[in-house]
């Protein structure tokens, strides 16, 4: 496993009602936690990953997810498989619209 | 009379081998304890043999008592046939048997084989596609004895093949016109066949195996293992390609990739008003997965390869749709099958393992010889089609970038995510068919489809339009364009793919109207074998490997 | 045909929060120990193995049929279902909890392989707490309720604890057994018992199966609202009786059936000596069909 975090600036302000998850932790999947935090401006994202050494994939793929979204005051949490850049977008962005939403 | 006698050096052979056999029965039907004899009396030292692997039916029984026979005896074969699939294959080599092979496929055995390879134990005369394979045996690589497999044999020796007719033809006519002896393992020796596939004329010995042949379901898919990611990339093959070209005749290379297409055209593409105006003509195996299709009425007409096990019944309840005999009973052919995907076909899409920047593309790796099938016949640009087609002439158009004169051009496709399992990139700078080619000691590496023939690739980033392209700089950051989080996408220049997608080279899935979060699961007409088997009217028998009921 | 027809969810595809989302009433799910708590496995991160935030199982309160319950539902495609010390303790709370509120049930959607073996004794022992909080609840009178239906099925010690429940439910992809398929054909052998052979597992511990021999009561189609509508009908239905008497005939019935059926090595023997019609086409039936013939036609065990 590697664990790393990534800091990201996001000067607008995430909308997060209650924390959210989504996924599941199989082979090739991965689950995102998203949760509200204390820093403002700023976005952090815990990874835990089965995948050793794409480090580099997963800065490009969070730069992406951060230049589209509001994120500033989110935490997110990930628990990773070995899911493709494609899964990891998808389930980030599936979080997010639930992170949202009224109900969930 | 000396003078007449070397004309007919052939005719000579075939009455010394059959000599040598007459003790052993009165007509052609040879009891099975028998089997081992009647090879080491009708093989010869140095003889072409092939032994019918097909890609899916295999003549196990006849390959089993092969490995039983002499070597002293049977020795210095040549063998030529398409699949080199059961481990009996690659036995009767290592027994010492066997000199050269000349082949098109050797998917279970590849390890196996590159390590005799190296160890200098076996030559391979060349690796072929299936339809050039074909071929040849009508010109230099005519087998001398032919092992095949059939349904059933009549007394006389006409036999029937049924849906699983795949290669046979092709190698019992070479075989028997050029007076080699042909030999059938069948499941039942009946009085009356439902109807006659090889006429008795053709057919030397018959044996009634203990057991029915065996045959691999290759070509059935589970639906319950489509990703989201896929059913993306199918929504974009649809919607940017299919509607785009008006894509009504082709052929979908096996894979979960176009599994998902097919689920998805009694849904999506229908939701797009596409039915009738797409996929109405295939030349494809029956796959389980066009069921739902086939019910919705996309499908006019499917002439295949071979036929899928588990799917007999369907397809002689859909006779209009299937190639079907006056008996009920598909008939299957792979030479005309693979000729009706270079030529009759506008569009050919398949997966991959591996695309470099100019978009050849290869399955090869370092440590197996797999060698081809027949997605080359029809992977590549049939360039001695002229009949026109509305998406021919326009793929052509697309990529006559000089003066040259006009002529149209097939659609090659690969679909491909951009990372594979356990985070292999699917595009690379380099091959490893180059790795292999160099250990193996092959002239040339072995690509599956040329980037020349390539017309456009499709990943879960969008769709590269390779006809557009007018230099091969615009095309590496085409390639690069699609590909994402690997190095090779990493490493585009973003000013030349922005421009690139200006120009509609490069359509991501907002240009053509697709929003990711669409695709779900949910999308496919059938999400598990199940829903496949009620699609089916409960007419589909899937294999009990895919039950989970 | 619409995109969109597939409104029937398959509870075989769903995962498990997706599960008790389709089960409950609208947004009356309240999860204990959530998942932003982080409370993962210590034994799989001493491996260096990956975790999962609720450790694989969601627990917590919700209504059914506006009728309050306490649900607990294990992901199966997170290790297989797995039986953890967090997992475990989660459930175990779950029962805990259900004495001291009194719910109407307690429902377990079971999707299991059994033991966690990574945690070794901590799962074993998980397993048997999960066991003993049962039997307190239902000591004190609180059903509870076990619903088979996800790829993992209900193994090993999740096997036991699911015939422990009062009331089971399957869908015809569920499996209720103890030792996997695997197990029984790497220790005696393909003869015996040839773990490839799909219909075969499923003729020997699938849903249609469990329902003939009565371990199971229900057999319901794979769909959130099939299993939706079951419970609830279960919920209102008097509990059954958890009397010595009760439990004293439940043996008697058990060690009839192990006489009476004592050269059934198949379902398809099963199916023929209850007198179906086509016992080898029972495997291919759309459950209502084979739920009116199971009514027809009840598997008669002697009774000593």
């Amino acid at each position: 496993m590697e664990h790393f975090q990534i800091t990201l600036s996001n000067s607008a302000r995430a909308d997060i009602r209650q924390p959210v998850l989504c996924g599941v932790v199989s082979s090739g999947n991965l689950e995102v936690l998203m949760m509200q935090s204390d820093s403002g401006g700023i976005c952090t994202v815990d990874v835990n990953t089965s995948a050793v050494g794409f480090r580099d994939v997963w800065q490009a793929v969070l730069a992406d997810f951060n230049e589209r979204h509001a994120l500033g005051g989110m935490k997110i949490a990930i628990n990773d498989a070995g899911a493709t850049p494609a899964v990891v977008s998808l389930r980030l962005r599936q979080a997010y619209e639930s992170s949202r939403s009224e109900t969930q | 009379m000396g003078e007449h006698a070397q004309w007919n050096r052939l005719g000579e052979g075939r009455t010394r081998r059959l000599g040598r056999a007459a003790r052993l029965a009165a007509g052609k039907v040879i009891a099975a304890e028998q089997a081992v004899t009647l090879l080491e009396a009708v093989l010869e030292p140095g003889d072409r043999l092939c032994i019918e692997g097909n890609n899916q039916k295999q003549a196990d029984f006849l390959a089993h008592a092969l490995v039983q026979t002499d070597p002293a005896r049977v020795r210095d074969l040549h063998l030529v046939q398409s699949v080199l699939a059961l481990p009996e294959h690659i036995d009767v080599i290592e027994r010492g048997q066997v000199s050269r092979i000349d082949f098109s496929f050797s998917g279970p055995q590849a390890g196996r084989l590159a390590r005799l390879v190296e160890t200098g134990r076996i030559s391979i005369g060349a690796i072929h596609t299936y339809l050039e394979l074909f071929a040849r045996y009508f010109v230099d690589l005519t087998p001398n004895v032919a092992l095949i497999a059939a349904e059933a044999a009549d007394r006389h020796g006409n036999l029937y093949t049924g849906p699983n007719t795949e290669d046979t033809p092709a190698i019992v006519e070479a075989t028997a016109f050029k007076q080699g002896i042909v030999i059938a393992q069948v499941s039942r020796v009946v009085d009356s066949l439902p109807r006659v596939d090889i006429p008795a004329d053709w057919v030397d010995f018959v044996i009634q195996s203990p057991e029915p042949y065996y045959v691999e379901p290759l070509f059935t898919r589970d639906p319950a293992l489509i990703t989201e990611t896929q059913v993306l990339t199918a929504m974009i093959a649809i919607k940017g390609l299919y509607a785009e070209y008006g894509i009504t005749r082709l052929n979908h290379g096996i894979g979960f990739d176009t599994a998902a297409i097919e689920l998805l055209l009694p849904t999506y593409a229908a939701d797009l008003g596409l039915k009738g105006k797409i996929c109405t003509h295939w030349a494809l195996n029956p796959h389980p997965t066009l069921i739902p299709a086939i019910e919705a009425g996309f499908v006019q007409s499917v002439h295949s390869f071979g036929s899928e096990v588990g799917m007999e019944k369907y397809i002689a309840a859909r006779p209009d749709v299937f190639f079907t005999g006056h008996d009920g009973s598909m008939r299957s052919n792979r030479a005309f099958c693979q000729a009706a995907g270079h030529y009759a076909c506008d569009l050919f899409i398949g997966s991959t393992l591996q695309i470099d920047l100019q978009g050849n593309s290869s399955t090869a790796t370092a440590d197996r010889i797999a060698g081809f099938g027949g997605a080359p016949n029809m992977g590549a640009d049939a360039r001695g089609r002229r009949h026109a087609s509305p998406a021919w002439l326009r793929a052509g158009r697309e990529s006559r970038h000089d003066g040259s004169i006009p002529r149209g051009r097939k659609l090659v496709v690969q679909i491909v995510e951009t990372f594979r399992e356990h985070m292999e990139p699917a595009f690379v700078e380099q091959l490893d068919a180059w790795a292999l080619a160099e250990r193996a000691k092959m002239e040339v590496p072995p690509v599956m489809i040329y980037g020349e023939d390539l017309t456009h690739i499709i990943t879960e980033e969008g769709i590269a339009n390779l006809l557009l392209c007018r230099t091969p700089e615009e095309r590496e950051q085409a390639i690069r364009g699609i590909a994402g989080y690997t190095p090779v996408g990493m490493g585009r220049d973003k000013r030349m793919v922005e421009n690139l997608r200006d120009r509609g080279i490069v359509r991501r899935p907002e240009d053509l109207g697709i929003d990711p979060r669409q695709a779900t699961r949910d999308l496919l007409a059938a999400r598990s074998i199940k829903d496949l088997v009620r699609a089916s009217q409960g007419l589909y028998e899937p294999p009990k490997k895919f039950r989970n009921w | 045909m619409n995109a969109k027809r597939l409104n029937q969810a398959s509870y075989y595809e769903a995962s498990a929060r997706a599960r008790i989302a389709g089960l409950v009433d609208a947004g009356s799910f309240d999860e204990f120990c959530p998942p932003a708590l982080q409370q993962t496995s210590p034994h799989l991160a001493l491996l260096d193995a990956p975790l999962a935030f609720d450790d694989g199982v969601v627990v917590g309160s919700a209504r059914m049929d506006n009728r309050p319950i306490l649900i607990a539902a294990q992901e199966g495609r997170f290790n297989g279902g797995s039986v953890g010390e967090v997992h475990g303790a989660k459930i175990r709370g779950l029962l805990i909890r259900a004495v001291r509120e009194k719910p109407a049930a307690v429902i377990l959607l079971v999707d299991s392989g059994g033991v966690r073996l990574h945690e070794a004794n901590a799962g074993l022992i998980a397993i048997s707490e999960i066991m003993r909080a049962l039997l307190d609840a239902q000591a004190a009178g609180i059903p509870v309720i076990a619903v088979v239906g996800g790829s993992c099925g209900a193994f090993g010690g999740m096997g036991i604890v699911t015939r422990m429940c009062d009331v089971v439910v399957m869908s015809e992809e569920g499996r209720l057994s103890l030792s996997g398929p695997e197990v029984i054909e790497t220790v005696k052998g393909v003869g015996e018992f040839d773990a490839k052979d799909k219909a075969l597992v499923w003729r020997t511990t699938g849903g249609k199966l469990r329902r003939t021999l009565g371990e199971a009561a229900y057999l319901v189609d794979d769909n959130l609202d099939a299993f939706r509508s079951t419970l609830a009908e279960i919920l209102g239905i008097a509990r059954p009786d958890n009397a010595l008497a009760a439990l004293k005939a439940d043996q008697a019935a058990l060690t009839a059936r192990r006489s009476t059926l004592a050269d059934s090595a198949d379902g398809l023997d099963i199916w023929r000596r209850a007198g179906f019609p086509a016992p080898e086409q029972v495997p291919m039936l759309d459950t209502d069909t084979f739920n009116i013939l199971l009514a027809a036609h009840p598997l008669e065990l002697a009774h000593e």
